[in-house]
């Protein structure tokens, strides 16, 4: 008979807390920058001078193929031995970014390609200048077609920050790992970091429902 | 029109025509809007029954009640004789071996070629031999004009091919009953005589015919009885040249005014 | 201390990779399996059964792989079953992938246009035939290219098994670069192994999805 004892990794909540604002606190800080570089990257994709192309394409299609672990252990471990040394921290914080940039560029390039002609020329047509143009007329509308999947993309970046724990930042897989090396309830522990994770998914997707029309693509008002 | 046998000579003794298709009270909601609201109907052997009304009055909602594809909370419905059992899986294939469809957006599968399309349900479902079926298909698809094109794939015909295939796809199951749901509104003009052409002639033939159906002048030429639908009644019912000519109702009026727009 | 050189590097990093694709397809080959038994499970079934697997489909998508992995290498342990690295990772990238494949495939399932559904019904079909004959061949031309590109994310999903000691690429590279100290070469390595494994699959992928969908309409 298997007993179980999850009181024992309960009683350590400030850990878990602990562990769950640094997760938190990585995706707040990779998702908005991962989505500058993807809105960046997306512009690159879809309209730039073809050697801009094939650059970000070459960055897109090298990230998209690796595991997200080698990315990290290449920023954390491999960086150094070109002088720049990097903090567990850091090191996280860029490696979610650049992944997120990755996947954001190739998704944000599809919804700025679907948009159509009509929209380009329209816009021109009243003078407005080529920034303008984009950021106003194309990017809102290709940022809502395209949220579902940012969305996806997202959760996958801020449930991928477990990762970064192997590099001893102190998000929450450490802080279970951390919590069952001084228990030895390894299954509870980990279960119950999993439970916080499955809530941290429902509650980021949730906000991204309502963030997205209200910071990116302004739905128009409903009634 | 269709010439409905004369059995009352001294010989023969008078058997009462019972209707094919018979509706009574029948009523229908979408959780709680009632888009049926009580349509009684008898419908012969051998007649073709034009549905006409706008757009919301009821008209696809009952044609597919009557082959199952929508189930209806009150009231009755009977095809050759047998009440339609919405829970038994076993009568309602029953049913739909004696009620074919053809639909507006002909539902051809993509992924068999014309011929197999038509031989797929007798293969299946009648239990007949390949050998069979492909020369019921061959018939079938001579009979509609496309005996060419027993091999070639749907995509590569066009709409009114299309739906000539689909109607043979309903004729080999050997229905009594065909509903038509729109079967040339997705169609271009220059395509819908060709499909209308087989329906008539299939009506010649003494098919009994349903037909949903905006192709006014085809309804005043074919059908037997038009039935003018509104908000989910049947709200006039008669001969094409009472419908058209002299309409009753003001509905009535101001739809066959709207057409003339 | 040992010289690395870069044929070194290599060698001991290829023979690694050879446990990559080894559980890569054994995860990949195992998860559709599952996944396939699951789809059947919900057509077959209806409403009740779909929220089930929609749940379980929604706890592999709203977890960590790497928790997941952890969880199935203690699990096992508590039930007192002699677990290595190996079968923990075998069992828990199979689940993972059997339940990304079933939400793959069902999606699939239900692009079929509810027409045809409607047109083999009135043909008398049964829903079983209706499924065989009609439905599930065209869902099937769908599901080619989004399948072949889950591909990739297993063989990435394969990496986090080093986590729990089993040494695939990614482990290898671990111990080589610690051994060599040469971090930046040996995981720049491992990152191009994968590249190699990864990026051909994701153009076949790609390539499947521009092609005409088998004359769906």
């Amino acid at each position: 008979m298997i007993e179980f004892d999850f009181s024992a990794v309960l009683a350590e909540w400030p850990l878990l807390l602990r562990g769950l604002a640094w997760t938190v606190g990585l995706t707040l800080v990779a998702v908005p920058l991962g989505l500058l570089i993807a809105t960046l990257g997306a512009w690159a994709r879809a309209c730039g001078p073809a050697a801009l192309r094939r650059a970000v394409g070459v960055y897109v299609e090298l990230l998209r193929n690796t595991p997200f672990i080698v990315q990290l252990f290449f920023v954390f471990f491999g960086l150094p031995s070109l002088g720049v040394k990097l903090s567990p921290v850091t090191a996280s914080m860029i490696a979610m970014t650049l992944n997120l940039g990755a996947y954001g560029t190739e998704i944000l390039r599809a919804g700025i390609q679907a948009a159509p002609r009509g929209q380009w020329e329209a816009a021109q047509s009243l003078a407005l200048g080529p920034v303008q143009v984009f950021t106003r007329v194309i990017l809102p509308p290709a940022f809502k077609r395209v949220w579902p999947a940012m969305t996806s993309q997202i959760v996958i970046v801020m449930l991928g920050s477990a990762v970064c724990g192997q590099i001893s930042t102190e998000e929450l897989s450490y802080a279970a790992n951390l919590i069952h090396s001084r228990n030895f309830r390894a299954f509870e522990a980990t279960f119950v970091a999993l439970a916080i994770y499955l809530a941290l998914t429902l509650v980021l997707r949730r906000f991204l429902l309502w963030a997205g029309p209200k910071w990116f693509f302004g739905g128009a008002p409903r009634g | 029109m269709a010439a409905l046998p004369d059995i009352t000579d001294s010989q023969t003794p008078a058997v009462p025509r019972v209707p094919i298709v018979r509706i009574t009270a029948l009523r229908k909601s979408y959780g709680d809007n009632e888009v049926l609201k009580g349509i009684d109907l008898d419908v012969m052997r051998g007649e073709v029954i034009a549905l006409i009304g706008k757009s919301g009055s009821g008209k696809s909602t009952l044609l597919r009640c009557i082959n199952g594809l929508e189930q209806f909370q009150d009231g009755s419905l009977t095809v050759a004789g047998k009440p339609l059992l919405h829970e038994s899986a076993m009568a309602m294939r029953a049913l739909r071996q004696q009620v074919g469809m053809i639909f507006q957006s002909f539902n051809l599968f993509p992924h068999l070629s014309v011929g197999r399309n038509v031989m797929l349900a007798p293969t299946l479902v009648k239990q007949r031999t390949a050998k069979e079926a492909a020369e019921q298909a061959r018939a079938l698809l001579a009979r509609v004009g496309l005996a060419e094109k027993f091999d070639a794939m749907p995509d590569q015909l066009s709409g009114g091919q299309q739906q000539r295939v689909a109607i043979a796809r309903a004729l080999a199951m050997e229905p009594q009953v065909l509903l038509c749901d729109e079967i040339t509104s997705a169609l271009d003009p220059e395509l819908v005589g060709e499909v209308l052409r087989v329906v008539e002639s299939l009506a010649d033939e003494g098919m009994t015919l349903l037909m949903v159906t905006h192709e006014m002048n085809f309804a005043r030429k074919v059908a037997d009885r038009v039935i003018f639908m509104h908000q989910g009644r049947v709200h006039e019912m008669g001969a094409p040249a009472e419908i058209f000519g002299s309409p009753r109702t003001a509905e009535l009026r101001q739809f066959l005014k709207s057409l003339d727009d | 201390m040992v010289e690395f050189t870069l044929w070194d590097i290599l060698r001991n990093l290829a023979l690694a990779l050879r446990w990559t694709v080894a559980l890569s397809l054994i995860a990949f080959i195992g998860g559709g399996l599952v996944g396939g038994a699951l789809l059947c499970l919900r057509l077959a079934l209806g409403r009740k059964t779909g929220r089930l697997i929609a749940t379980y489909v929604g706890l592999f998508q709203g977890t960590p792989l790497l928790m997941q992995l952890f969880l199935a290498y203690f699990g096992l342990a508590l039930l007192g079953i002699e677990v290595s690295a190996w079968t923990a990772a075998a069992l828990a990238l199979t689940l993972y992938t059997s339940a990304y494949l079933v939400e793959i495939w069902r999606g699939c399932v239900e692009a079929v246009p509810r027409g045809q559904w409607e047109a083999a019904r009135s043909l008398a079909m049964s829903f079983g035939e209706q499924l065989r004959h009609v439905i599930l061949p065209q869902a099937m031309r769908l599901a080619i290219a989004p399948t072949v590109g889950f591909l990739v994310q297993v063989i990435k999903g394969t990496a986090l098994a080093s986590v729990i000691g089993f040494v695939e690429l990614t482990k290898a590279g671990g111990m080589i670069a610690n051994a060599s100290f040469q971090p930046f070469l040996v995981f720049g390595c491992v990152a191009l192994f994968y590249f190699a494994l990864c990026f051909p699959v994701s153009l076949i992928a790609q390539h499947l999805e521009r092609k005409p969908h088998g004359r769906a309409a």
